[in-house]
């Protein structure tokens, strides 16, 4: 049968659109996603301008004006929205400031246990052999030991604050940074294009951080916003065991631990910084899924 | 009156972008005792449309038709429930991959006679002595032991005739086998088939054979339809459409068959199926089309009545294109 | 199978040495050695110290000092608690049962509602049910625990009075001996009227609180393990029996999509330990998360390295056997010999 290629091909109504357009459409048809997004955004906001958009400092204490309650409630005020703590201080602007010392875990533990888990997950990869061995045993011997029993070893050890808080709970979340990127790398060195790109004498930095490691990265950005959740969250933990931020700091983990006997009194003293780390986590987690939904190509419903 | 009658079946998928029209305006219908064939290219429809007779295809399709009818009853028109009580009785499915449509968590025997427990009155003694004569039937050795099998430890061919035995099990009036070879050994693809038709013919069921060889449609089917991109584009009785097909479509299909060939190498069309993203606007088949004109390009093409319903600007008749303009002006 | 098991054995015996390792070089990195702790104890004189340094072998060479540590936890020696001065198993297996009940009791409460809640979500995808569901499970996936617990107190306890606020028992109404060191079981053999009633209504919250974040893992791996399965080719081929759906989603699609999950729970036992810790300090629950955070508060550093060798023990165990039982739900892999 005679065939004519040179036939134009005819355009079709509609061409397939390109793939940051169509995560954004995926990302914005999700809700819940853009709710969290929202909601991040804000707290983010709150945390960078918190000495300016908090009415008080947060560790001056009113000393006669102590266990205020919040507004809504008989006898709150205006100079105290959401009501004092035990000691007088004002507990919006402790919220403001806590969320800074949150976020602020939540983003260096998650920065940190990136760069060591894609480092080390590469290095796994790509050596293989006894390097593999040691670091996925090292892995195995972290994902043993309960996370929260883990960093309280490691805060025993190496003293309560802030910054061992950190180094603590990123040791504990680094194995499935490391898993993660191993097995996804893995999955990309088998792949033709980089054996193609081997053959072509590409160098082997190159080829694991420009070549296979862009292509690692969805699952990865996935895993990071859910690891900034339980980073926030295991802070906040430690914080309410006293071994995390010390008190005075404003964490919300440590100021529901101090406000622990007003439970029956006032109760919004030891409500409030829980609220703050569930919306805080929340909307953390619903724009994670929403990544996740539209970062995933298997999950999208076309 | 046909067994099952389908007047323009449309098939719509909800899309990251929109609506994909699978399937359009398909209609056909099967009588008892007849093999219908479908053919075309994989990614023309002819799955889905079947799937829309049975009412399996995701939430996110929508189907339309102006009739779709089996022994009279509307089909659309009934509750789920009814519609069950049609399902895996009268009318039965077998498909492609036989390896992934058996559970591989129950036995053979449990998927084997659960179509009996749902639909016919018996007691477990006498479902499994059916169990046993279906396998047997579909020429399975040593029933007994096999319905104690889990499917990964039998071969493709051997888990596609469970597939035949569970789709017969309730005896069905319409067997629609859905590329029931494509995924099997070629030498067992023969078997396979040669069992099709010897219980179509046994038990007197219509059959729709969905099949994208032209080999196998002339080995089997009385009557073929020919699908193209979601669309109906001839259909005729095998022994016409083989002689003179009226499309450029099935002319093409038929160019492709090794026995017909006249050179060395295969004919084979150039280029694909138009999906989503690609959609032609006037004849669909049009960018692959030899006789192509400015006009296919542009306009829907007509149904052209007594010849096959051929859906062509130029139907075929004895291999020349009916008002074709001439090679030099196609381009 | 016989060769898998022997390969997954061989790989838990570095960690298990690593374990070790960590846990033996723990006591030598906390600030100031345990001997140091006791130095202002009064009148303790600095040849009592160096003979307790004797006791206690830390004047030893290093090497030598971990062979003997590694030679003792083998025999069941998990050192001695400086505080009350038992040995630490005998500790930790006395309270252990406390967090087994606990944590069991979390379990099942997850499963129960979880597995029921991802398998409605799935089949109803989409829709209010699904939506609300798991709006629900991922509030719990982000549930603060130990805030969690305190509000349930403030809710059922403080303001109800539903729900006693801490321990296993009403110590003043029941006395009964401790036979299994569980107490639903040991306040049924008790026989005494009302004492099981009263053990219950002591785990409710710990339960409830312990069991959020699994119950909304749980729920959210259903759904997602049940939606890739209802996209499967066999679960059409049920469908294209006639089957009514809830013999399609509830035999059919579960049956498969529920084997990853019951990998996920039985993994899930690290973490159970790690919320109990919290758990069982909010409602003072003596068990050993409890017991770990006050030997803390007390140093008593040998009681947390015994304690947290044999809690890391049992999670690589469990692990072992739910890799192992893995195959016992899942024929493709039974067979595969
Ligand atoms: N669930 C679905 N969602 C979206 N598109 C689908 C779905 N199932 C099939 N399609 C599309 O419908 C077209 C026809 O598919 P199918 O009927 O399977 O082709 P055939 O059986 O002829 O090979 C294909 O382009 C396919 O991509
Ligand atoms: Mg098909």
């Amino acid at each position: 049968m005679p065939v004519d290629a040179s036939l134009p091909a005819v355009a079709g109504p509609t061409a397939p659109p390109s793939p940051l357009l169509s995560f954004w459409r995926s990302f914005r048809e999700n809700r819940g996603a853009v709710m969290g997004l929202v909601v991040v955004v804000f707290v983010i906001f709150v945390a960078i301008f918190a000495h300016v958009l908090a009415p008080h400092d947060p560790l001056e204490q009113f000393r006669g004006f102590t266990k205020l309650p919040p507004i809504w409630v008989d006898g709150g005020s205006w100079t105290y929205p959401l009501g004092t703590d035990a000691l007088g201080r004002d507990m919006l602007s402790r919220l403001m400031y806590g969320s800074r010392i949150s976020l602020f875990i939540g983003l260096s533990v998650m920065v940190v246990s990136m760069i060591c888990g894609v480092v080390l997950g590469l290095a796994s990869a790509w050596f293989g052999g006894v390097t593999d061995v040691i670091i996925l045993r090292i892995m195995d011997l972290i994902m043993s030991i309960p996370s929260l029993v883990l960093a309280i070893l490691i805060v025993a050890i190496i003293g309560p604050n802030l910054t061992n808080t950190i180094v603590a709970v990123t040791v504990v979340y680094l194995p499935r940074y490391v898993r993660l990127v191993r097995a996804s790398a893995l999955t990309e060195l088998s792949k033709d294009y980089v054996t193609a790109a081997k053959v072509s004498g590409v160098g082997p930095w190159r080829l694991m951080f420009v070549t296979v490691l862009p292509n690692c990265l969805p699952p990865l950005i996935v895993q990071a916003a859910l690891g900034v959740c339980d980073a926030i969250l295991e802070a906040a933990a430690l914080g309410f065991l006293g071994l995390g931020a010390q008190p005075p700091t404003p964490e919300w983990g440590s100021m529901l631990a101090d406000s622990r006997d007003l439970i029956t009194s006032h109760p919004w003293v030891m409500a409030l910084p829980g609220i703050a780390i569930l919306i805080t986590v929340l909307a953390i987690n619903l724009m994670g899924d929403g990544l996740r939904d539209a970062l995933d190509p298997r999950l999208k419903k076309s | 009156m046909s067994l099952l009658e389908i007047q323009n079946l449309t098939v719509e998928f909800k899309t990251g972008s929109g609506w994909f029209r699978a399937v359009d305006g398909v209609s056909f219908t099967v009588d008892a005792r007849e093999v219908l064939a479908i053919v075309g290219e994989s990614g023309s429809g002819k799955s889905v449309s079947m799937l829309a007779v049975m009412g399996l295809l995701p939430w996110t399709a929508k189907v339309t038709a102006d009739r779709m009818h089996f022994e009279g009853r509307d089909l659309l028109g009934m509750g789920k429930a009814e519609r069950r009580k049609i399902i895996g009785k009268d009318i039965a499915m077998i498909f492609q991959e036989p390896m992934s449509s058996l559970n591989p968590c129950f036995k053979v025997g449990y998927q084997l006679t659960e179509a009996l427990k749902t639909h016919m009155n018996m007691d477990k003694a006498q479902r499994n002595a059916r169990a046993v004569e279906l396998l047997r039937q579909v020429g399975i050795p040593a029933p007994e032991t096999r319905l104690n099998s889990y499917p990964h430890q039998l071969s493709g061919g051997m888990n596609q005739r469970v597939m035949i035995a569970m789709a017969i099990s309730c005896n069905p009036k319409l067997l629609i086998a859905d590329e029931p070879t494509t995924a099997l050994d070629v030498t067992i693809q023969a078997q396979i088939l040669d069992l099709l038709l010897k219980i179509q013919r046994d038990t007197g069921m219509g059959l729709v054979l969905i099949t994208h060889s032209m080999g196998v449609v002339a080995e089997t089917a009385e009557r073929v339809s020919v699908q193209y991109a979601g669309q109906k584009v001839e259909e005729q009785p095998v022994k016409g459409l083989f002689k003179d097909p009226h499309h450029p479509y099935t002319a093409a299909l038929l160019a492709a068959l090794p026995e017909r060939a006249h050179m060395k190498r295969l004919p084979s069309i150039p280029g694909m199926v138009p999906g989503q993203f690609d959609r032609p606007q006037g004849c669909l088949f049009s960018p692959r089309c030899a006789y192509a004109t400015q006009l296919c390009r542009t306009q829907v093409p007509p149904q052209q009545k007594d010849l096959g319903n051929a859906l062509c600007h130029y139907p075929l008749k004895d291999g020349v294109a009916l008002g074709h303009p001439g090679k030099e002006k196609a381009a | 199978m016989f060769r898998f098991l022997l390969r997954r054995l061989a790989l838990t015996v570095p960690t298990f040495l690593a374990l070790m390792f960590v846990t033996f070089m723990m006591i030598r990195l906390v600030p100031g050695d345990p001997i140091e702790v006791r130095r202002g104890e009064r009148g303790i004189s600095p040849e009592r110290l160096a003979e307790l340094r004797h006791e206690m072998g830390l004047d030893q060479p290093i090497l030598k000092q971990f062979a003997d540590y590694a030679w003792g936890l083998l025999h069941g020696d998990f050192g001695v608690s400086i505080i009350t001065k038992n040995p630490v198993l005998q500790e930790f297996l006395t309270l252990f049962p406390a967090t087994v009940e606990l944590s069991i009791c979390a379990l099942l409460f997850a499963i129960l509602i979880g597995v029921p809640a991802g398998v409605i979500a799935a089949s109803r995808r989409g829709g209010v049910y699904d939506q609300s569901l798991m709006g629900l499970a991922l509030t719990g996936y982000s549930m603060p625990i130990f805030w969690w617990g305190l509000i349930l107190i403030l809710v059922m306890s403080n303001t109800l009075g539903l729900t006693p606020v801490s321990g296993r028992v009403d110590l003043i109404n029941y006395y009964y001996p401790s036979v299994t060191g569980f107490m639903l079981i040991d306040s049924l053999l008790s026989g005494e009227k009302g004492a099981f009633l009263d053990a219950v209504r002591h785990l409710i919250l710990p339960t409830i609180v312990l069991g959020t974040v699994p119950l909304a893992v749980i729920a959210r791996m259903t759904r997602s393990s049940m939606l890739e399965v209802l996209e499967e080719d066999y679960v059409r081929t049920a469908r294209a029996k006639g089957l009514a759906p809830y013999r399609v989603i509830g035999i059919h699609a579960l049956r498969n999509a529920l084997i990853p999950v019951v990998t996920v729970i039985g993994l899930s036992v690290g973490s159970l330990l790690a919320g109990a810790v919290l758990t069982e300090t909010i409602f003072s629950w003596p068990g050993v998360g409890k017991w770990l955070i006050e030997s803390i508060g007390r140093r008593d550093y040998p009681a947390l390295q015994g304690g947290i060798m044999l809690i890391s023990s049992i999670v690589i165990v469990v692990n072992l056997l739910v890799d192992l039982t893995y195959g016992l739900i899942n024929p493709r892999i039974r067979h595969a010999r």
